[in-house]
């Protein structure tokens, strides 16, 4: 592959000028070309989810992000790949991904060590609107398996500024217990947390599990929240689908609840095409919708 | 022709022999009809057969074999060879075809009398062995027999392999031999290697990979495609390099080599107009030499060269005697 | 306004290419595509339609982002250079440089696309009137004039001569840099052309087709016309339309991996193709029907939405002349662009 195609061998230089160059380690500043992440620590929070923290090579943080934003990560020769971020942006040493392994470049990912280095490039998308929409409003979250990652970063965010909101519900399920990511700061943090309510569910009977038992939408009727709240739902679709049902029938409206669309994606900056629905590109106008947002897009989701 | 052909979709359709018909769709500017479904008596006035119909349906009866009930599908002689091969591949449902062989005078290829200069063009029709082509430039003539595609030159005959009846079939083209049709084969096994690299290197530096050949060839029906395949390095969709570009059309060729049945679809829709079928004829022309005459597609059931063993097989020895290394 | 003979083009050229890369379209293998220009391959100015557009001198069909090496445990980032000599692209047609306009409305939006910009910044467009535009050809619906390119160099072929009328500063950049080929002349010189390509034009059989129905409010109501059912089923599901369009941007990420290292580059993509959506854990267009309805949805609805009401066709009717089922965007826009 020429790297250049006009055909003629002379010479190309970077511009040094602003409009290219970044600071930071001399790179081009073009969204498509990453910077070099080092794993600092890589945590085992179920059998198939592996918690990931990441640092510059300067022993920084990457980049400043908000709760709800994605990055690109990848193993070079492998592939490219957009998490969300689901350390919380009050972190100011590190950021996390939370990554479930379910294809090559996870199964990668899951074997690589403290030390490893990857590439990441963002943050891409647009993120929970902590500082507007959501200002002063009690939380519900609701979060099925691995997405909790995305909410994750909004909790925290929360937490930090506790005095901005109201009031805190999590409602968590995962398969099993042993399926329940962040399951150490769920307990030791949360649960612990004032004004912080936290209703975990697991889809079936486990020995040596006394909470609750069955799926989130039917564990949400049961608890049956008032509508005073925001909601923010992050899960598998079919979750989301019954939990959307669920909480229209208690009387919340869609303007109420905010989600996070997943698609396929491969530039992160609204310009390769395949995330997008309708007008939008889900990587640069999403993830976070609003579900009012959804119902104006072509059901490709 | 094609009132006889609409008439008898018809009666087809309505004494419920079958449910829907697989032709040629009037397009809108007199060359460009396009494969379609008519699913009723109504539907079928849109239907065309003409010599622009040179779609070969064979490969969209894979699809139409999946649906509820029998599917009437117009066959020429050349796409039953498609046909045959396909249920040998056990990739189509003869049950539920119903084949009408239609005759066929040959197909044309838009693109010999668009070269030709001749632009604008509002309508075509057929007198004896002229085109009148209507411009927006004027009135113009094109031979018939000029416009031609490559592989009606070098005809299989009027033949069909396989149908449940025939329409027009007498008024079909004669066998040739109009043209040898490994005569540019020869041309190039006469060439030194770097002449012959030569000429491949400047004909697939053009391809765009849009997988049009390997998407409309019958012999290409695997569901999913090794170049589809992300854990493979051939799954390169852009032409990565010249190396890469030979590798996918040299390994569709061996693919489809001993099944390719020489329709010329490849070639007809290549939209850089690449010689494909050269490729494909070159393993024709050695498989005929090496295990005596064969076409796939003229039957169901005979086991193919490359799929069949007997002791008087060529042995490798035979490729070193025409001067090739091991 | 200037004019050169037709027989001294050669010199023209070879003048430009002493100081520029010069692409145009040359006939090889019985094709016309934008190449280099050297002393020995074909120019071919009569073909109206070359196969690729010349949108890969801007966007080509693949080009390196970045080399990536591994020692010892870390890894080495090489970004690709950009652009930054100046070349000239001749020959493009009006509706060509117009896709260049749509392209540029995806690429140079912010965050901007280096690699395209750089190109953009530093290519010399001259663009070729249609002498005798085709029955493919539906550049009018899209209020393209094919009679006067809006290029940085507009310029038509009349007779023996080859008229030039700079339009940007660039235009008059390489203007000055070839003024010795030159002659200053009349504008009147075309106008005779000009009114002579808008008639014919006017006569063409897809130049008055209805777009009407084309507007973001009928998103929905075209999302779920049943007749795309009917529509996409001759489709062969591969990327001819997409590739020989010269508005069609998608692209993909890949890794080649040259044994010394990874480079990862990117190339173009079709939305047609099954794999386009293809996540770990599905697919959200699974029938080809799902993935040619978007391609037509995203030309004539989606895309416009997001660029006040800019269609993302040119009508340069490559499609119409290439798909291998005779499908394309003409008999799409024919089945649902009136008021239902």
């Amino acid at each position: 592959m020429d790297t250049c195609t006009c055909g003629k061998s002379h010479k190309h230089e970077i511009p040094q000028g602003d409009t290219f160059m970044s600071g930071k380690n001399g790179q081009i500043k073009e969204m498509l070309i990453p910077l070099i992440g080092v794993i600092t620590d890589i945590r085992t929070e179920t059998p198939d989810v592996k918690t990931f923290r990441v640092v510059g090579r300067d022993g920084k943080k990457l980049f400043e992000h908000m709760p709800g934003q994605c990055a690109m990560v990848s193993v070079p020769g492998v592939g490219e790949a957009m998490f969300s971020i689901t350390s919380s942006p009050t972190n100011k040493e590190f950021q996390e991904f939370s990554i479930k392994r379910c294809g090559s470049l996870t199964d990668v990912l899951h074997g690589m060590n403290p030390g490893d280095e990857i590439t990441v490039r963002g943050p891409y998308g647009n993120a929970f609107p902590v500082e507007t929409a959501l200002k002063g409003q009690n939380l519900l979250f609701i979060a099925g398996g691995i997405g909790l990652a995305p909410l994750r970063s909004v909790i925290n965010y929360v937490l930090d500024n506790r005095e901005n909101y109201g009031t805190v519900e999590i409602l968590y399920g995962s398969r099993s217990a042993d399926d329940l990511v962040q399951l150490e700061e769920i307990q030791q943090v949360w649960c612990k947390t004032p004004g912080v309510d936290v209703y975990l569910t697991i889809d079936r009977e486990q020995e040596g599990w006394d909470g609750h038992v069955g799926f989130v939408p039917s564990y949400l009727k049961e608890i049956g929240f008032t509508t005073d709240k925001t909601v923010l739902v992050c899960g598998p679709p079919i979750m989301i689908k019954f939990v959307l049902a669920g909480l229209t029938e208690m009387g919340f409206t869609k303007e109420q609840i905010y989600t996070t669309l997943e698609l396929r994606m491969k530039c992160g900056i609204g310009k390769c095409g395949r995330c997008n629905i309708g007008s939008k590109y889900v990587c640069k106008d999403g993830p976070v919708f609003r579900f009012d947002e959804i119902d104006e897009l072509p059901p490709e989701y | 022709m094609q009132e006889r052909l609409i008439e008898r979709a018809k009666e087809l359709l309505a004494d419920g022999t079958v449910v829907r018909v697989l032709g040629w769709q009037q397009g809108d500017l007199g060359y460009n009809p396009e494969p379609a479904y008519f699913n009723g008596p109504e539907e079928l006035e849109g239907f065309v057969y003409d010599g622009f119909c040179g779609a070969n349906l064979s490969k969209y009866m894979i699809q139409a074999g999946k649906l509820e009930g029998k599917s009437l599908v117009f066959l020429k002689p050349c796409d039953t060879y498609s046909f045959n091969q396909l249920i040998k591949e056990h990739r189509v449902n003869r049950d539920k075809t119903y084949i009408i062989g239609v005759g066929c005078k040959g197909t044309l290829d838009i693109d010999k009398v668009k070269n030709a200069g001749i632009k604008g063009i509002e309508s075509i029709s057929q007198e004896g062995d002229v085109l009148k082509i209507k411009t927006i430039y004027g009135e113009k003539e094109f031979p018939f027999e000029d416009a031609l595609l490559e592989r009606c030159t070098v005809c299989k005959g009027k033949t069909h392999q396989i149908y449940d009846e025939l329409i027009g079939a007498e008024e079909g083209q004669e066998a040739g031999p109009l043209g040898n049709r490994f005569e540019m084969v020869e041309k190039l096994e006469a060439m030194s290697p770097e002449e012959r690299f030569a000429f491949w290197q400047n004909e697939l530096s053009k391809c765009i990979r849009c997988n049009a050949c390997r998407n409309v060839c019958p012999a290409c029906s695997c569901l999913k495609c090794v170049f589809d395949s992300n854990q493979f390095d051939s799954a390169q969709k852009a032409n990565a390099d010249t190396f890469e570009e030979q590798m996918f059309h040299i390994i569709r060729a061996f693919h489809v080599a001993g099944r390719c049945t020489d329709c010329g679809e490849c070639s007809r829709v290549c939209p850089q107009g690449i010689p494909l079928h050269l490729l494909n004829r070159k393993f024709i022309k050695d498989i005929n030499e090496f295990y005596g005459e064969y076409q796939a597609g003229e039957d169901t059931d005979s086991r193919a060269p490359l799929t069949d063993f007997t002791f008087e097989d060529a042995e490798p020895g035979i490729v070193t005697e025409r001067g090739g290394k091991h | 306004m200037y004019q050169i003979a037709k027989n001294r083009l050669p010199e023209l050229f070879a003048a430009i290419a002493k100081e520029q890369d010069l692409f145009l379209p040359i006939r090889k293998c019985d094709q016309a595509n934008y190449g280099l220009w050297s002393e020995e391959v074909q120019v071919d100015l009569d073909t109206l339609k070359t196969v690729k557009s010349g949108k890969d001198c801007f966007f080509p069909q693949s080009e390196t982002l970045y080399s990536c090496k591994k020692e010892d445990g870390k890894l080495s980032l090489d970004p690709a250079k950009l652009t930054e000599e100046p070349f000239v692209v001749f020959g493009m047609r009006a509706c060509d440089v117009q896709g260049l306009k749509v392209l540029d409305h995806v690429f140079l939006k912010d965050p901007v696309d280096s690699f395209y910009a750089a190109r953009r910044e530093h290519g010399t467009v001259v663009a070729l009137a249609c002498h005798e535009p085709e029955e493919t050809c539906f550049c009018k619906v899209f209020g393209i004039d094919a009679a006067e390119p809006a290029a940085d160099v507009a310029a038509w072929m009349i007779g023996e001569a080859l008229y030039w009328k700079p339009l940007t500063g660039k235009g008059e950049t390489l203007t000055g840099m070839v003024k010795e080929f030159l002659t200053e002349t009349e504008e009147r010189a075309v106008e005779e052309e000009q009114a002579q390509i808008r008639t014919i034009i006017e006569k063409l059989p897809y130049s008055h087709l209805d777009l009407s129905r084309f507007k973001p409010e009928n998103t929905m109501d075209l999302f779920d016309d049943s007749r795309w059912e009917e529509m996409y089923q001759p489709c062969l599901a591969c990327g001819t339309c997409t590739f020989v369009c010269p508005t069609c941007q998608c692209y993909d990420i890949k890794d080649f991996n040259t044994g010394d290292g990874v480079q990862r580059y990117r190339c173009w993509d079709s939305c047609m193709y099954s794999d386009f959506t293809m996540m770990a854990h599905g697919n959200m267009r699974t029938s080809q029907m799902q993935r040619f309805r978007q391609r037509f949805m995203h030309k004539l609805v989606y895309y416009p939405a997001n660029n006040e009401g800019m269609y993302s066709c040119v009508g340069c009717g490559r499609c119409v002349s290439k798909c291998p089922a005779s499908l394309n965007i003409v008999k799409v826009i024919k089945k649902l662009g009136g008021e239902a």
